[in-house]
């Protein structure tokens, strides 16, 4: 059994922490910069030059890609062949996000209660914490900071079943419709389909940190992929909802079994800023 | 793209009335930030027969909660938030005098009918072009609220701060148009 010490968690998480603010991933700032050639609008390609740039100054002076820097997402998948000693897992997630987010200077945006008090906690945590066990002895890492411009936009539906294929694209063009300028266009647009409700909702988050440049491996979900982000595009959004042709980047779509009785689907929106870092030790 | 149209703060009903849904300008001088919770107060002075922490009349307010500025800089990164979410204030703002605000998305028909009353203009910014933005930030000095931390009432100094009149003062919008322009569905 191998063994990790739970400082080595802290210090991972808060490198991934300052590591996905600061710097946007090869795939997306192709996209973004992809869009710029392709987008009809002038205004939007103007909107499209400067969500270049600004992702270059970020990079270069280590500064935050967007003033919200999110409620810190984890997903960890740990070895079941590995134990984590001198700590609990949790409380080391938690403490790296603290470190990182106070040390590197980013934005603690979350509140300890979300209808009574809704006291800043100081630090940015806690951290929504995803854990899967899986084989072998390595902990693998995902950050992915996620602002709720983009968040608040996101729905999930419980569709019977003869919904079918017609039903989840038109939930998916009216939830970008309705959308419109507030979730920061272009979009990224994670969906989850299938499982139970909570599985639903999970999976649209996952979807999110799969790079854009990845289609499903299941060809008739890629197909769907494909055809949806041709729709969302052609719904006039545009960057930043001002008018044009790039309204989404991309769509990925994650699957799971279902009960013969339901579709769940659920849609996480995020922004042209979908930032996420991982490692593995 | 036609050339951008310079703009300097306080901004008057005249300058305010010659902006144009669709105008790209460049804004210079002070604005103030001020998001949900300053707004929240703001209001609660008013209804309690209190002034506001400045006078608002011809000025321009800011949707932001910055992140924390490094040493030596005046301000993190620095992009606009959800307008949206000041819909509830902001006609009573504008009763004020207030003659922009500055954000992104969309805006209430209460808001729009109270800025064609009083002759407003709003702007949006590039969501997410926070340290594009945050270039043009030259000072930013916290005026009330500092308890609220990165969403405190503050004056900011800025110069040459890019924005879209989005909604002007005879309430045209260039959400509607713009997007309408290419809808193919």
């Amino acid at each position: 059994m191998r063994t990790i010490e739970a400082g080595r968690i802290t210090a991972a998480v808060a490198k991934l922490a300052v590591e996905a603010n600061y710097y946007l991933t090869e795939d997306i700032f192709g996209a973004l910069a992809g869009g710029q050639k392709t987008e009809e609008s002038p205004l939007g390609r103007e909107i499209l030059g400067q969500l270049v740039e600004n992702a270059c100054i970020a990079r270069d002076q280590a500064m935050p890609i967007c003033q919200d820097t999110g409620m810190a997402v984890v997903f960890m998948e740990i070895g079941q062949d590995v134990r984590v000693v001198d700590g609990g897992l949790e409380e080391a997630v938690n403490a790296g996000v603290a470190k990182g987010y106070t040390e590197g200077y980013l934005r603690k945006s979350v509140v300890d209660d979300p209808v009574f008090i809704r006291k800043n906690t100081g630090d940015n945590t806690p951290a929504i914490l995803h854990v899967a066990i899986v084989p072998g002895d390595k902990i693998k890492i995902v950050l992915a900071p996620k602002g709720f411009g983009s968040e608040n936009m996101s729905a999930l539906k419980m569709f019977p079943p003869s919904a079918g294929v017609s039903g989840i694209k038109k939930f998916a063009v009216d939830t970008v419709s309705a959308a419109g300028s507030n979730p920061c266009p272009p979009i990224v647009i994670g969906m989850g389909i299938g499982g139970t409700m909570e599985k639903a909702a999970f999976l649209a988050k996952k979807a999110l940190i799969r790079p854009i440049s990845v289609r499903n491996a299941n060809p008739e979900y890629a197909t769907l992929e494909a055809e949806i982000l041709e729709l969302v595009n052609k719904t006039g959004v545009g960057p930043q909802g001002l008018g044009g042709t790039v309204t989404a980047l991309a769509v990925n779509i994650e699957y799971y079994p279902t009960h013969i009785a339901g579709m769940p689907v659920a849609i996480n929106i995020n922004c042209h800023a979908t930032r996420h870092a991982e490692i593995e030790i | 793209m036609a050339e951008p149209v310079r703009i300097t703060t306080p901004l008057s009903a005249d300058a305010a009335r010659k902006l144009r849904a669709g105008d790209s300008v460049l804004i210079s001088g002070a604005i103030y930030t001020a998001r949900d919770a300053a707004h929240k107060r703001m209001i609660e002075a008013l209804d309690r027969g209190e002034k506001l922490p400045v006078d608002v009349r011809d000025q321009i307010i800011y949707y932001v909660g910055p992140s924390p500025a490094k040493p030596g800089q005046p301000i993190g990164s620095a992009g606009p938030t959800t307008s949206g979410r000041m819909d509830a204030y902001t006609p009573r703002m504008l009763a004020e005098g207030l003659r922009g605000m500055i954000g992104k998305g969309y805006r209430s028909a209460e808001v729009v009918e109270a800025m064609k009353k009083h002759g407003a203009v709003y702007f949006a910014a590039t969501g997410g072009a926070a340290a594009l933005i945050a270039r043009t930030v030259k000072g930013y000095e916290v005026v009330a609220y500092s308890d609220l931390g990165a969403e405190a009432f503050a004056k900011m100094t800025v110069e040459d701060f890019p924005a879209i009149v989005v909604i002007d003062s005879e309430g045209r919008n260039y959400y509607e148009e713009g997007q309408k322009q290419y809808r193919r569905l």
